[in-house]
């Protein structure tokens, strides 16, 4: 059998397109959770910026607009959560669940009038070089600007961490808000931040799927990335880095799927779309036996409210 | 001037007032939502709230909708009060479903007495075994039980999808998903003449009584309310909680497998796709507003079971996209949270000095 090695180039590439929302979804979600809030409502801010980013796309034509205004879609919606949690003081989870839910729902409302409606095609960055390099240029070149910024994102967001001042900060809030309460940081400031670009990142997730994945608008379509995108970054035991290693694993077995059924290989549909799912279970399973080092690595104060009397 | 006071300890009263302030401030919010998508909001909440109920037959299908919300929301209630998050009840649903129904099948065309009660044993085993796995991979490898729940939803009803497409579907069906019909001996009885309402009901009600005498009668109960508070006493204590943690998921999963069994051996009366929208999800919300409590929850199972019935009259009557149900079922939520901060807190009214 002769592999064609430009076909190999495609396939990485797509499985590389199909990590592109777990990607964004969870380097948000990890800086909320490193500043110690759990936000369960990836999924609904996720369809939130679907939509957004479809409907907006839709009605104004400019798909900058669309994509700035998905982003800020997923912090408003995340502006609800930060409030209920922060200023409210209600528990993380329960707010979470009911976030997805809302979203879901309103996601739905709005999204009526936008079914069967074909999206718009995006650009794509060095499509002249598409033919110059074999394997490499199909995995390089000739990608809409929010895939490079994707592979760019974990980098960013581990920088981010370990170097800046900021990063610090945030994590000295997650780890141990009532020391960096002490030394005079604004616990809920920061935390409200770190929920709101959560927020921006999820919405920008969701418009990857809508406006550039698969240019239209199906309900539900996120079809459960967001609950994925909070199990990687467990996986990732909350290293950015690892969260592009997570994600590539699932986009690889979303993507096996349709090569599977083409090569004609017999096993049922169902049981090839249920894969990554149970290699989350399994792969979950495998990271947290270890309880130790998931102690280690979780951010202390993960998913537990602060409140300063005054 | 307004002071936001903390208080002493949290308020009893208002404990049980949230809620019904929760489900206000959602009629307030969702009226808006009505008046800003062109509706009358007034007529639309008629429509929404009132008209789907307004006769028998929709009385009954408030029950019907009620009876698997306020199960599966019981048996919730037991994994949130000792802080299990056991968010995967739709899972446990539809395996329950499916594992009933594969009996139920099993049973084509024959009838006797016995059948209908081993369809519903199936049904709650299957339900406890499905949940068995999300408490015994918390118990043993410490994995995350929401997670886990969660993504065995979307396994389920893979599962569910094969089995109606392929190996189960009827021969005779011209290739529709789903199953034969159950014989007659393998179906829930129904309660009335012409209405939907089935024997299900009391399954839930059984659930009702039982879980109340566990929660304040039993040792079980205290233990359980223990370790929901704080899981460092209930170390101390000595109190197992292992085989707890354990425990509560199987009896959740047991009401979410009931909840699988009145669903397609009561109305449907076959395995089909789509067992039940979304009831595992929507219960977690009843859970929350019935306070985990066995006579709160049957409330709010009736409450939340009529944003259910309110979406489709809206949508029939006048073109509102039948999702404004879970528009109103996440506000609830967000509003019952949002309103605890009354539990905690109070405002002082402090005149002004002269």
């Amino acid at each position: 059998m002769i592999i064609d090695i430009n076909f190999v180039g495609l396939i990485v590439a797509s499985i590389m397109a199909s990590a592109v929302p777990l990607i964004l979804a969870s380097c948000g979600e990890l800086i909320t959770e490193r500043s110690g809030v759990l936000n369960l409502g990836v999924e609904g801010m996720m369809i939130i910026g679907a939509i957004s980013g479809f409907a907006l796309m839709t009605v104004t034509g400019s798909l900058i607009i669309a994509v700035f205004g998905a982003m800020f879609a997923g912090v408003l919606i995340s502006t609800i959560f930060a409030f209920l949690t922060q200023t409210l003081i209600t528990n993380h989870v329960a707010t979470g669940l009911a976030l997805t839910i809302f979203g879901i729902g309103i996601s739905a409302m709005i999204g009526k009038n936008f079914v069967g409606i074909p999206g718009k095609e995006f650009p794509v960055l060095f499509e002249g070089l598409k033919d110059t390099i074999p394997l490499l240029s199909p995995i390089l070149f000739g990608h809409s600007i929010v895939f490079y910024f994707a592979f760019a994102l974990p980098f960013i967001t581990s920088y981010f961490l370990k170097k800046t001042k900021i990063g610090l900060i945030v994590r000295a809030v997650g780890d141990s808000p009532e020391s960096a309460s002490n030394q005079g940081i604004n616990v809920k400031f920061v935390r409200y931040a770190c929920i709101l670009y959560g927020g921006a990142m999820c919405g920008l997730a969701g418009a990857y799927l809508s406006m550039i994945y698969t240019p239209q608008w199906i309900e539900n379509m996120t079809g459960g990335r967001g609950w994925i995108a909070l199990a990687l970054v467990v996986f990732s035991t909350w290293n950015p880095i690892k969260i592009l290693i997570g994600a590539m694993i699932f986009g690889g077995l979303t993507i096996i799927q349709f090569h599977m059924q083409a090569i004609g290989v017999r096993i049922p549909v169902q049981f090839l779309t249920a894969l990554p799912y149970i290699v989350t279970i399994i792969v979950l399973v495998v990271i947290s036996r270890d309880s130790r080092k998931i102690r280690l690595s979780t951010p202390s104060s993960l998913g537990k409210s602060f409140h300063k009397d005054n | 001037m307004i002071k936001i006071v903390k208080r002493d300890q949290p308020s009893r009263a208002i404990f049980f007032l949230t809620p019904v302030l929760a489900i206000f401030l959602t009629l307030l919010a969702g009226g808006l939502i009505f008046y800003i998508l062109g509706f009358k909001p007034f007529e639309a909440l008629k429509f929404f709230f009132i008209v789907p109920i307004a006769d028998m037959y929709g009385f009954s299908e408030l029950l019907l909708k009620a009876t698997p919300l306020c199960l599966i929301a019981i048996g919730l209630s037991f994994c949130f009060k000792s802080n299990n998050w056991n968010i995967g009840a739709e899972g446990q649903l539809t395996f329950g479903a499916i594992v009933s129904g594969g009996v139920a099948l099993l049973f084509y065309e024959q009838e006797g007495f016995y059948i209908l009660p081993i369809v519903i044993l199936a049904g709650a085993i299957g339900g406890m075994l499905y949940a068995s796995i999300p408490a015994i991979l918390k118990t043993y490898f410490n994995t995350n039980e929401i997670l886990v729940s969660l993504m065995l939803v979307y396994v389920s009803k893979l599962i569910l999808d094969y089995l109606v497409v392929g190996p189960w579907s009827n021969p005779e069906g011209f290739n529709f998903p789903e199953t034969r019909q159950f014989s007659d001996s393998a179906r829930l009885p129904l309660l009335f003449e012409g209405l939907r309402i089935h024997a299900g009901i009391f399954l839930a009600l059984a659930a009702v009584v039982i879980s109340w005498f566990v929660f304040y009668k039993t040792y079980l109960g205290f233990q359980m309310k223990v370790s929901g508070f704080s899981l460092k006493t209930a170390k101390y204590a000595g109190y197992k909680g292992k085989k707890m943690i354990v425990l509560v998921f199987l009896i959740s999963g047991a009401c979410a497998g009931l909840a699988g069994v009145g669903e397609i051996t009561g109305p449907i009366g076959q395995l089909h796709r789509e067992v039940s929208p979304d009831y595992g999800f929507t219960a977690i919300i009843v859970a929350f507003l019935g306070r985990l409590h066995p006579v709160g929850i049957i409330f709010a199972s009736l409450v939340v079971a009529i944003t259910y019935l309110g979406a489709e009259t809206a949508q029939i009557f006048m073109q509102i996209p039948k999702y404004t149900g879970q528009v109103f079922q996440g506000m609830i939520l967000f509003f019952l949270l949002a309103s605890d901060y009354l539990l905690f807190f109070k405002f002082k009214f402090i005149g002004s000095k002269k």
